[in-house]
């Protein structure tokens, strides 16, 4: 358990990290599925060529949904797009980024599939049985068979039990032939994923890495924002419950008219330390009114005012105070670091 | 525990070895992959050779794409090889050296297969089973050309039905095995034989700048962890204080006493060190801009003070290794600047 505490804690560390983790866990799912899998070829003419193909293309359409439903920054991107601008514009790079990491991260259970599909040659087998080139491989001139009763025995190939065509074509040849096929085209996909994924790891920095330096910070910002926000909000709700109940207490002995009241459980320190949680907000009408706006208008990006703290309460305007005096003052607070 | 627990500590905190450990397991990984994978030799006249060396050489080039694909420091090479000059040289040692180390790496998962493939023998005789010479052996010198190239191309395939009694097929098979693990310990022992002397002679060959390129590569791999540790907190830190100026901005609408701003302002101090300055969109985004077009000179020896306006091509770029002379040249600048600024 500790083990796994600590693979957990290291994984966590890094969010990317922790990210690559469930892609490496999906693809190992994706070979296991396979593995488990119990197929079964129809082994009937136009059937074959339907089982065949859907067995390799329909679960990687699924295990790519999959992927991106796992991904719990799906939800991020729809939030970042659909919201209203407000006071902090929208970057489609960055929503760009997003979409491009979590797309390549959901890629992989499906080329996982495909590949171990491929290079075990039961899917090609069963769908091309029919195509098999008989004038090659086998006689030709058995018997004179019409084409149909050709196609019946050749899709028997892969069910080995009821294949009464040894004299067609032996069963042992045609299944080398299509496995072999099946595992030359498996292992050039394979090549083909990862010359694209080496050609995009590559390229990316000689072209654009300013660019995508700034798309993964905020990427990464607006995320961690998110989190911060729900931390925060689930904090104030605990002392806006807290604070609530205490105050009905007090009302009820109030009510009830006690001749000396008694004391509340917390010390009056302590109960004001919870009113001083809640910041400020202290009704429903304000908190709806607080999450309505974090959805329909974000604050900018700007926090100037933090360290010019003036004492008028101002309502988060974007504009900085002073704008001479700013950089100034900026450069010595980050120098002062080096 | 205590003692996985030191692994992956020790693991995490030296990258070299860390890059190490992924070899491994890639090589580990390709052997497995051999192992589990289903050999079918297509026992076909012209289709053996294509398949058999398809299998001992394409496996091999998707294993190296993986294991650049997979080494961090392909990436931090890269970077460091295209970014713009700013205020700090290239070194093209240092590049030619992570290259080579990269390479290094990515190259042995891709040589443990050609080496296992080659022992185990089954790759060779479906390539080469149709290019022997049928005359050496009984059961293959009295047939015609075709009826020869026919039967050699079935030799890979016990199983196959004019093949099951057939001595010949056995001797044929052996000699072929016969060459191909010749073949694979030969190989292996030359390359042992090459890292060997590598390794060996290099001490005596330009030392000094050997262990200069090997410290500034790792530097460089730290600082562009380190950087994007950094980048991690700041975000954080931002976030925080966006979302509780958010929150004050709307306690500022509604009348209610302020209680609580003299520990904001503490706490504002404190988080402004973390946020170093840098608190509005602009200044973020400036900041990664110029972190990629202009790095900063390895000095930190005193703060020289930068022009405001951010002139990358005005600043003296220091090289990489000469750090002792420019030092010296720089604080004597700096001194200079230190008190004209004043």
């Amino acid at each position: 358990m500790d083990k796994f505490r600590m693979i957990f804690q290291f994984l966590q560390s890094n969010q990317e990290s922790f990210m690559n983790g469930i892609c490496g866990i999906m693809a190992l799912a994706s070979a296991q599925m396979y593995a488990a899998f119990d197929f079964n070829c129809p082994c009937l003419p136009h059937y074959n060529l339907a089982y065949g193909l859907g067995i390799l293309f329909v679960p990687p359409l699924v295990l790519f949904l999959l992927g991106f439903v796992m991904n719990n920054n799906v939800s991020m991107l729809a939030e970042e797009w659909k919201r209203p601008t407000g006071m902090r514009q929208k970057d489609p790079a960055v929503l760009r980024y997003m979409f491009c990491s979590m797309a390549q991260r959901a890629m992989i259970a499906p080329a996982v599939w495909i590949s171990v599909t491929l290079l075990d040659g039961k899917c090609i087998l069963c769908a091309f049985s029919t195509s098999v080139p008989v004038e090659k491989l086998g006689n030709l001139s058995y018997t004179g068979l019409s084409e149909k009763e050709m196609k019946r025995i050749l899709a028997r190939i892969p069910c080995k039990e009821i294949y009464d065509g040894q004299q067609l074509i032996p069963s042992e040849v045609a299944v080398r032939y299509l496995r072999c096929i099946s595992q030359a085209l498996g292992w050039c996909f394979v090549l083909l994923m990862t010359m694209l994924a080496f050609l995009v790891r590559s390229l990316r920095p000689c072209f654009t890495q300013a660019a995508f330096l700034k798309s993964k910070y905020w990427s990464h910002y607006i995320d961690i924002e998110r989190k911060l926000f729900d931390e925060t909000c689930t904090e104030h709700a605990k002392s806006f419950a807290k604070v609530c109940i205490q105050q009905f207490f007090e009302a009820m002995n109030k009510d009830m008219g006690m001749g000396h009241p008694h004391l509340p459980e917390k010390t009056p320190s302590e109960a004001g330390e919870e009113k001083e949680k809640l910041l400020g907000i202290t009704d429903q009408g304000t908190m709806n009114k607080l999450l309505k706006s974090w959805h329909k208008c974000k604050p900018p990006l700007c926090l100037h005012q933090e360290l010019f703290q003036n004492r008028n309460g101002w309502a988060g305007e974007s504009q900085p105070l002073g704008p001479v005096s700013l950089p100034k003052r900026e450069i010595i607070a980050y120098y002062s670091r080096v | 525990m205590d003692r996985f627990r030191m692994i992956f500590q020790y693991f995490q905190s030296n990258s070299e070895s860390v890059m190490n450990g992924i070899c491994g397991l890639l090589a580990l990984a390709s052997v497995k992959i051999y192992t589990s994978f289903d050999f079918n030799c297509p026992c076909l006249p012209k289709y053996n050779t294509a398949y058999g060396m398809g299998i001992m050489f394409v496996p091999p080039i998707a294993l190296f794409l993986c294991g650049l694909i997979v080494n961090r420091q392909s990436v931090v090479m890269l970077e460091e090889w295209k970014r713009p000059t700013g205020g700090r040289k290239k070194d093209l040692a240092i590049i030619r050296y992570m290259c080579s180390s990269i390479i290094q790496r990515a190259m042995v998962a891709p040589i443990v297969w050609i080496i296992v493939s080659l022992l185990d023998g089954k790759c060779f005789i479906c390539a080469f089973s149709g290019s022997i010479d049928p005359e050496k052996f009984a059961g293959f010198a009295n047939l015609t050309q075709m009826q020869t190239q026919l039967l050699l191309s079935k030799v890979p395939c016990k199983e196959d039905e004019l093949m099951r009694n057939n001595t010949s097929r056995k001797a044929v098979s052996r000699y072929l095995r016969c060459w191909s693990q010749a073949l694979g310990w030969s190989i292996l022992l030359l390359l042992i034989v090459v890292a060997f002397l590598a390794r060996w002679l290099r001490p005596c060959f330009n030392q000094a700048a050997f262990v200069q390129t090997r410290y500034w590569s790792n530097y460089i791999d730290m600082e562009q962890k380190i950087f994007e540790e950094t980048c991690c907190e700041h975000a954080r830190d931002f976030a925080n204080k966006c979302i509780l100026h958010f929150f004050e901005s709307m306690r500022t609408e509604i009348k209610l006493r302020r209680f609580n701003m003299p520990r904001g302002e503490e706490e504002g101090e404190g988080e402004a060190d973390h946020l170093r300055g840098i608190t509005d969109q602009e200044q973020v985004n400036k900041l990664l801009k110029t972190w990629y077009s202009g790095k900063p000179p390895l000095d930190v020896s005193q703060t020289i003070p930068r022009q405001p306006s951010g002139k990358e091509g005005a600043c003296t770029s220091v090289p990489w290794g000469d750090t002792v002379n420019n030092r010296w040249a720089a604080a004597q600048k700096a001194n200079v600047s230190r008190q004209t600024d004043v």
